[in-house]
């Protein structure tokens, strides 16, 4: 019974070039396209510096701040009004003012002032800037203090040094972090919102009416459905992988089973959403508005924009309750880390029972149509 | 003109009588901004992370317990050996190990010299160069407070000053955002796909038989979307200020007059969409993946379009949506005037012009 | 000896909220007849269809149909009817071949048995050149007509027809309505629901509905001398005067 099912929702995907395209197509031009454009690495700082000293240590610091690989130098003046302005419109990120006086003062009086304006408007940028300009700053004033003093007892300042690693990604390489998670939003993308279309637009012929009224049970409708798109969604997955290999030259640390084995599960959790939604829907356009919504909801709230890490506690409780979160969290850690199945056999659990509740609820509801 | 707003009333009741729809439609952008307003930003707080610290000493343990108390991060786990590193991070329960060498106080004490190792889950970088700098941030604070009252001599001291956005919300950024992909969506979408679902379901010929001309109908399909979107920015716009505490500096009127032009390019999209297409799920794909994907991508709003490669850049241009975030950026919150915009403005005009001209022109050779 | 019905209601009722769509109809069918629900739109016929063909759960009385309860035997009724929607639901974008396989073997049929049917069914309506065409390109009359033989592919002993000459023209509904006869000869019985009248004078027995209840019920020819009526519009007429929910 089953296997009629599913032999004709073969026949009309493959008849519609639409999902096909959808389902295929779609997800490979994002995946190609947004992590190149997703780079959220700052770079190319464009500083605006003021000079209002025009003596040797002013130049020493200019010629400090420009030389690293963080700032640009779009301008340089004497007077803020025209820094400003570069701010205003656009050309600049930072403003750097060197005051007048600001050698004499420092030998003289012992401390001299620099200001720094940032263009907030990207805080994230703003605060790089201004951390990178600090340090810069920072460090010519510990090579100026070195060339002034007499030293004799360095060795009373006590020194922490710290040692960085960045590990698993030591090029601080953004598209590593990205691509798997864009990769696991288009499957979810792919899973959910191809589901649902494809059952409102049977709700909306009619032909669903028709379907109720045979001896046909709504498990074996369902099962029916959503086995093919669940072999599509695998399908997509490694046409995934391969253009992350291919593209991106990504390959993943923890091997592929034990991914394709939570993505199995995944997919399951997903196409319950899907129909957990066509339930709620009656008409293909509501169908598109909604998981638009829901979407825009995972997206965000998943960790694939911001970390969760960075979320408030009530933020990132409801990012737990959404499945993708959970496969964006354990496919990047197969991938970057490679963990094993062991390690995150407590996410098995969970998806497991997302995909029970899911299915389940959408079950229910649907009994109760009818 | 009684005809005409039958017309426009039967379309209102059209939209209104779909209430799931409209509820997302107010819903979202409500959603959004509270989910970039208190959910989202780019700091790290309570953070988990754990110790690596063979030997814990009283010296390590004070420096340990301020780690601990600092908002940024929460200590989850005292390790004693390095293997349980690499369990930490693949079990993902933190994203960063401190290790502090075994004698780390000994060596403070009689070397003046203790390292110190910060290991962070590079998996998202900018993530772990945050934690590593907070870090750092702390040591450095707790090697002043050994120090004491000792100030360096020869100091040079910066004062920064954060334009526009002193306490760095994030809200900035995005509420122009939010604004932007709001509009695209229901000007383009909403307004291509209620025009194709009536050519699907045949009624389109009844109205274009009836006395009142063709881009009367077209008009009256648009009207009440382009209410909502008026609405939407309206109720944006409200959350900011009062939600959000995010204050609108330029010109109000500037502003509302901006998005009306930008109502006017995305419902003239629309109608160049539908007057191109015949099913409805069509309408609905060209406008998410030729639209809106595009939209987010490239409008600058989730990604910084400068950091993109050229010809990214490049296509950035063509996308409307681009312009009016910068509009909304320049205009409200940096308060700028027209006089900076005028460039954007000009571009947004033409564009609609544009899309316009071509859907007239396929909507006159369908009909004959 | 006498005949078993085959449809049975006592005090039927379905109602949405505080509106009754369908308010305590009692009748019987029997079987071989053509069966002929009539009414204005809204008058809730359709419904009443809906909850004897298992789609609906009513909201109060008893009914059996086939033999078996509405309430606690739909499953088995499935099995038993065969039904015609008003929109002739086939898959528009599958083969007529592929649309009778799959209801086909919803309904059991397998192997031999089902490719017989399909060439039974192929012949009668002399579709067999046009077999692989997708159902989207078939005209009206056409989908209509296969419609029904798929409903019936499964030799079922009773058929629900919901309004099934919708849009289609005169000389099609009168070839319709042959194939209709023809089952109705062999021995199936027919429950139709229509809005046009003339196709009352076809039926064996005509029940009309209005506001939810049964005005009258009789064949049509003792309702025209009740009524006085030269045809089944003017009985209808005469009934649905005082109606207060239709057209």
């Amino acid at each position: 019974m089953i296997g009629i099912v599913i032999k004709k929702e073969f026949r009309q995907i493959f008849r519609n070039p639409n999902i096909l395209r959808m389902m295929m197509v779609m997800p490979i031009i994002q995946l190609i396209i947004i992590p190149f454009a997703a780079d959220y690495e700052i770079k190319n700082i464009d500083l605006a510096i003021v000079n209002q000293d025009n003596s040797s240590y002013s130049q020493r610091l200019v010629q400090k701040l420009v030389a690293g690989n963080y700032f640009q130098m779009v301008e340089a003046s004497t007077d803020y009004r025209t820094a400003q302005e570069s701010i205003e419109k656009g050309d600049a990120d930072l403003i750097i003012t060197i005051p007048h006086d600001f050698e004499k003062n420092i030998i003289k009086e012992n401390k001299a002032t620099i200001s720094i304006s940032a263009d907030a408007v990207n805080g994230v940028k703003a605060g790089l800037g201004n951390l990178y300009a600090n340090q810069i700053i920072g460090q010519f004033n510990a090579e100026i203090r070195e060339e002034l003093l007499v030293m004799p007892r360095h060795n009373e300042i006590v020194n922490i040094q710290t040692f960085a690693q960045n590990r698993y990604n030591p090029h601080n390489d953004y598209h590593l972090f990205m691509v798997p998670g864009i990769l696991a939003l288009l499957v979810t993308m792919v899973g959910a919102l191809i589901s649902t279309l494809n059952i409102v637009s049977e709700k909306e012929k009619g032909t669903i009416e028709q379907i109720n009224v045979t001896p046909l049970k709504k498990y074996q409708f369902i099962i029916g459905k959503l086995t093919p798109f669940w072999i599509l969604g695998m399908i997509s997955i490694t046409i995934g992988f391969i253009i992350s290999y291919v593209v991106f030259g990504i390959v993943s640390l923890g091997g592929y089973l034990s991914i394709y084995l939570y993505s199995g599960l995944y997919l399951l959790a997903v196409l319950g959403i899907g129909l957990l939604l066509s339930t709620f829907v009656d008409t293909q356009q509501q169908a598109t508005l909604f998981s638009f919504f829901l979407m825009m909801n995972f997206v965000l709230l998943s960790g694939l924009y911001t970390a969760v890490e960075s979320m408030p506690g009530w933020a990132r409780f409801l990012s737990d309750l959404l499945p993708p979160s959970h496969f964006i969290k354990v496919i990047r850690s197969i991938f970057i880390k490679g963990s094993s199945v062991v390690d995150i056999l407590p996410e098995f659990g969970i998806m497991a029972i997302f995909a029970v509740v899911l299915n389940g609820l959408a079950v229910m509801n649907y009994r109760k149509r009818a | 003109m009684k005809t005409f707003l039958a017309f426009v009333l039967k379309e209102f009741q059209h939209v209104w009588r779909d209430k799931r729809s409209l509820f997302i439609l107010i819903a979202m952008p409500v959603m959004l901004m509270f989910i970039f307003g208190f959910a989202l930003s780019n700091e790290v707080k309570n953070s988990n992370i754990a110790i690596l610290c063979p030997k814990p000493d009283e010296e390590v343990l004070s420096l340990i317990e301020k780690i601990d108390q600092s908002k940024y991060f929460t200590i989850n786990k005292m390790m004693h050996n390095p293997n349980e590193i690499e369990n930490y991070f693949k079990q993902n329960k933190g994203k960063m190990v401190i290790v502090f060498e075994n004698d780390f106080a000994d060596k403070l004490q009689h070397d003046k010299l203790a390292n110190v190792q910060l290991i962070g889950d590079a998996t998202d970088p900018n993530t772990a160069t945050t934690m590593i700098g907070y870090a750092q941030g702390i040591i450095a604070d707790y090697q002043k407070s050994l120090l004491g009252e000792t100030n360096l001599p020869y100091a040079i001291q910066v004062e920064t000053r954060m334009l526009y956005n002193p306490q760095l919300l994030s809200a900035y950024n995005f509420v122009p955002g939010v604004m932007a992909l709001i509009l695209t969506l229901l000007g383009t979408m909403m307004t291509s796909v209620s025009i194709v679902k009536e050519k699907e379901f045949g009624s389109m010929e009844l109205l274009l038989v009836s006395p009142v001309k063709p881009i009367m109908v077209i008009f009256s399909k648009a009207l009440p979307y382009a209410l909502l979107c008026f609405i939407d920015v309206l109720i944006i716009l409200l959350m900011a200020r009062y939600v959000l505490d995010m204050p609108i500096r330029g010109n109000i009127f500037l502003l509302l007059a901006m998005s009306v032009l930008f109502i006017f390019t995305t419902l003239s999209l629309g109608l160049l969409i539908s007057n191109s297409v015949d099913q409805q799920q069509v309408a609905m794909f060209i406008s998410l993946v030729g639209l809106m994907m595009p939209s987010l991508i490239f409008s600058g709003f989730m990604f910084p379009i400068e950091n993109m490669p050229k010809p990214m850049q490049i296509i950035s241009n063509i996308v409307p949506t681009k312009w009016y975030f910068e509009i909304l950026k320049s205009v409200m919150v940096k308060g700028l005037g027209f006089s900076y915009i005028w460039k954007h403005t000009l571009i947004l005009v033409g564009m609609t012009a544009f899309f316009t001209l071509v859907a007239v022109r396929k909507f006159k050779i369908r009909l004959s | 000896m006498s005949k078993e019905a085959i449809i049975k209601t006592q005090n039927l009722t379905k109602s949405f909220g505080a509106f009754t769509a369908v308010d305590k109809i009692s009748f019987e069918a029997m079987p071989g007849e053509i069966f002929g629900f009539l009414g204005a739109n809204g008058a809730g016929k359709t419904t009443a269809m809906k909850m004897l063909s298992g789609l609906l759960k009513p909201s109060s009385g008893t009914a059996s149909v086939v033999g078996f309860d509405v309430f606690k035997q739909s499953e088995m009724i499935k099995k038993n009817i065969g039904y015609m929607s008003q929109k002739f639901s086939l898959y528009d974008d599958l083969t007529v071949e592929e649309n009778i396989a799959f209801f086909g073997g919803i309904y059991g049929l397998r192997g031999d048995v089902l490719k017989l049917a399909q060439m039974e069914l192929l012949e009668r309506l002399q579709l067999m050149d046009q077999s692989k065409k997708l159902v989207a390109s078939l005209p009206l009359g056409w989908k209509q007509k296969l419609s029904f033989s798929v409903a019936m592919i499964h030799k079922p002993r009773l058929v629900f027809l919901d309004e099934p000459t919708g849009g289609v023209d005169p000389i099609t509904r009168r070839q319709f309505w042959e194939m209709i006869y023809e089952a109705a000869e062999n021995g199936v019985t027919i429950f139709v629901t229509t809005h046009y009248m003339d196709e009352a004078e076809y039926c064996s027995r005509v029940s009309i509905m209005v506001d939810g209840k049964i005005a009258a019920m009789d064949t049509p020819r003792a309702l025209k001398e009740q009524f006085g009526a030269k045809n089944m519009d003017e009985v209808f007429y005469t009934l649905a005067r005082g109606a207060k929910r239709g057209e």
